[in-house]
């Protein structure tokens, strides 16, 4: 179990890494979606697996719910000039996160009562990882994956100290809503042809 | 017959939204809204909670608490006048939507942001409140933003910081509970008490955290953003004055005090300088509203005997306060092109009540006598002094700042040129709605202890501040 422990960390460098970096919609779906799978395995050392189940489909249908949308979107053009959008740049910064995690994943896991290296490395990992996302980028599917990779990260963390049922349906109405949100805010943000042509 | 109280207070107004979601007439769905609001907050300051009512052979009690997947919503009898307070200043925002158009779905999802902040209020374990908190911030973007125009810049922020918010809640309060299991453990204190000052950084919009409030005034509707910066710091605030309730080592922390008068001060002198800079109407609203979180955070840092009747004191005001505001901006905006002061000038002689609203509601916010928000400003300032001099001088810097945006917005309005003429476009409700409004800020300025009958038993709540 903690060799698993430790692949599933290796998937997260890989998709939350992977989502600073691609720029095609489709792709950065599908890592978000192997990205809750990788939480799944993690969850499984503290929760039991109908609650870490209903973390990961409730991810899957987030994942769901944005690529549907952008699927029905047109091709979105908005440069985001003012941000870096070079992928050496965006891969530095995730390294200097990876190593300010790696430093503090000790500390962290003795404050979480010993949650586990991997359990603390994954979880901080999506958290740094999702709030440099935040910092880079202003568009909504983004920031939306941001957003749910941030409490992705929170909820791995959080599960070594807190396994109550609520909390586990809030955090996942909470999932969906975030992603309902976003989706609300791409339908918004597409541009539309004039009505009276 | 029995009844529970978070059914009535949490579920039923939830329920009340949702259904309001499918009726078209925006006129009755402000007014039947309204009225319920109304209705909620009179029967939670005269219905008692868990005591028997009789009614000849019936016979109605209402029970504190229902179970929700193990953990409980309870509504103690203590807290009737706090819920009476704030379904009536829904209420306020529910009718006052009859004057100001495209404001409808304030009065539903209004109703299900109320809802779910008082379950906020309500829910056990107390840390939970986050994940309600930040369920009302997923509901209130569809009510910022329509789906026909492009979100702004300060919408997204909003999301995200007050997104950010709930990580740092929830971990704090597990953190705090293994400080009072190890209480010698300093190191343990000192990273709860900032993971938890992180959270309600984000949450209250503390200084330098505040920059999506002006933008959200720019891009969305007046009135909507309005309600928000009221419901939410409002209710964020008490659910803050719980966690000092409930734990004494951060409670009788000497650095408490200081950080929450830091940060109080930070809010109300750059609010209020800010405010005194700004050249659009709306932004001038944020930073007023930025102030108002200041100084109920200052009313916190004071000695909880007399801060927290002030802060209790500093609600009504509040309330009726950015109502007018928000009001009065939204007629404004219609009837100009913008709200910078280069569009609104002059516009006293097309939206005489509204013009005068906003200038009555800067007043008020800058502590202006005979104003709804003198006599907690006074009470606040006079004991701030008492404790540091220099916070009381930095409140003064703040004050003067709004003051000073007060009379800039005044001249603004009234600057109209050479013989042009009184042309009134305000319709018969919105004259009304804006009467009531400003009448009721003298009438809470002058006479502050009208407020006094729903006031007076809140520091009941807490089980230690206040006592």
């Amino acid at each position: 179990m903690p060799a698993l422990a430790w692949v599933a960390v290796g998937i997260i460098v890989i998709t939350s890494a992977g989502l600073l970096i691609v720029r095609d919609w489709r792709t950065s779906i599908i890592l978000l979606a192997v990205q809750y799978l990788a939480m799944f395995i993690l969850l499984l050392s503290h929760l039991p697996l109908g609650m870490a189940s209903v973390k990961v489909v409730a991810g899957w249908m987030s994942s769901a719910i944005l690529g549907m949308t952008r699927s029905d979107l047109k091709a979105d053009d908005a440069d985001e000039t003012l941000w870096p959008r070079g992928r050496l740049f965006r891969l530095f910064a995730a390294g200097m996160v990876g190593m300010i995690v790696m430093g503090a994943t000790p500390t962290a896991n003795d404050i979480m009562a010993n949650a586990g290296m991997a359990v603390t490395a994954g979880g901080l990992l999506l958290v740094g990882l999702g709030l440099l996302h935040l910092g880079i980028t202003s568009q909504i599917l983004r920031v939306t994956q941001g957003l749910l990779t941030v409490i992705a990260g929170f909820e791995i963390i959080y599960s070594a100290v807190e396994s109550s049922a609520l909390v586990v349906a809030l955090l996942a109405v909470i999932n969906l809503g975030l992603a309902l949100v976003g989706s609300y805010l791409m339908i918004a943000s597409q541009p539309r042809e004039s009505e009276t042509l | 017959m029995t009844a529970t109280a978070p059914a009535i207070w949490i579920i039923l107004p939830i329920s009340i939204g949702a259904f309001l979601l499918f009726i078209r007439n925006a006129r009755a769905v402000s007014i039947i809204g309204g009225s319920l609001a109304v209705l909620l907050a009179l029967s939670a300051q005269f219905i008692p909670i868990e005591s028997a009512l009789r009614f000849g052979n019936l016979s109605l009690k209402i029970d504190t608490s229902i179970t929700v997947l193990g953990r409980v919503l309870l509504i103690e009898p203590a807290e009737g006048s706090l819920l009476a307070l704030i379904y009536a200043g829904a209420a306020l925002w529910f009718f006052g939507s009859l004057a100001a158009s495209h404001s409808v779905r304030v009065v539903s999802m209004g109703f299900i942001i109320t809802g779910l902040m008082v379950a906020a209020l309500s829910v056990q374990p107390f840390l939970y409140a986050a994940l309600f908190i930040e369920m009302a911030i997923l509901i209130a973007i569809p009510m910022l933003t329509s789906i026909y125009a492009p979100p702004g810049k300060g919408i997204v922020r909003f999301l995200i910081y007050q997104t950010l918010a709930m990580p740092f809640i929830l971990l704090a309060g597990w953190l705090l509970a293994g400080v009072e299991a190890s209480p010698g453990d300093l190191a343990l204190a000192a990273q709860s008490a900032s993971v938890l000052g992180l959270g309600f950084a984000f949450l209250l919009a503390i200084f330098p955290l505040y920059n999506w409030i002006p933008m959200l005034m720019e891009e969305a509707s007046p009135f909507t953003v309005g309600f928000l910066l009221w419901i939410l710091p409002t209710i964020t605030i008490i659910f803050g004055a719980g966690f000092l309730d409930r734990y004494s080592w951060i409670r009788s922390s000497p650095q408490l005090a200081l950080a929450l008068q830091t940060a109080g001060l930070l809010m109300v002198a750059t609010g209020g300088l800010w405010a005194a800079f700004q050249r659009h109407l709306g932004r001038i609203m944020a930073f007023g509203a930025i102030a108002e979180t200041g100084f109920s955070i200052l009313a916190l840092s004071l000695d909880s005997k007399l801060g927290i009747p002030i802060l209790f004191l500093l609600i009504p005001a509040r309330t009726l306060t950015l109502a007018l505001w928000s009001l009065a901006l939204t007629i404004i905006k219609e009837n100009s092109e913008a709200m910078r002061f280069g569009s609104t000038r002059g516009i006293l002689r097309i939206t005489p009540f509204a013009a005068t609203g906003i200038v009555l509601a800067t007043l008020s916010t800058g502590a202006f006598p005979l104003l709804a928000s003198f006599p907690a400003r006074l009470a606040l300032w006079e004991n701030l002094s008492r404790a540091s001099l220099g916070a009381g001088l930095w409140m003064g810097v703040g004050i003067a700042g709004l003051l000073m945006s007060a009379f800039r917005s005044l001249a603004v309005v009234a600057m109209a040129d050479e013989y042009t003429s009184w042309k009134p476009k305000e319709n018969p409700t919105q004259r009304v709605m804006l009467t009531l409004g400003m009448i009721g800020l003298f009438i809470l300025g002058v006479f502050p202890q009208v407020a006094q009958f729903f006031l007076s038993e809140l520091p009941l709540m807490f089980e230690h501040l206040g006592r």
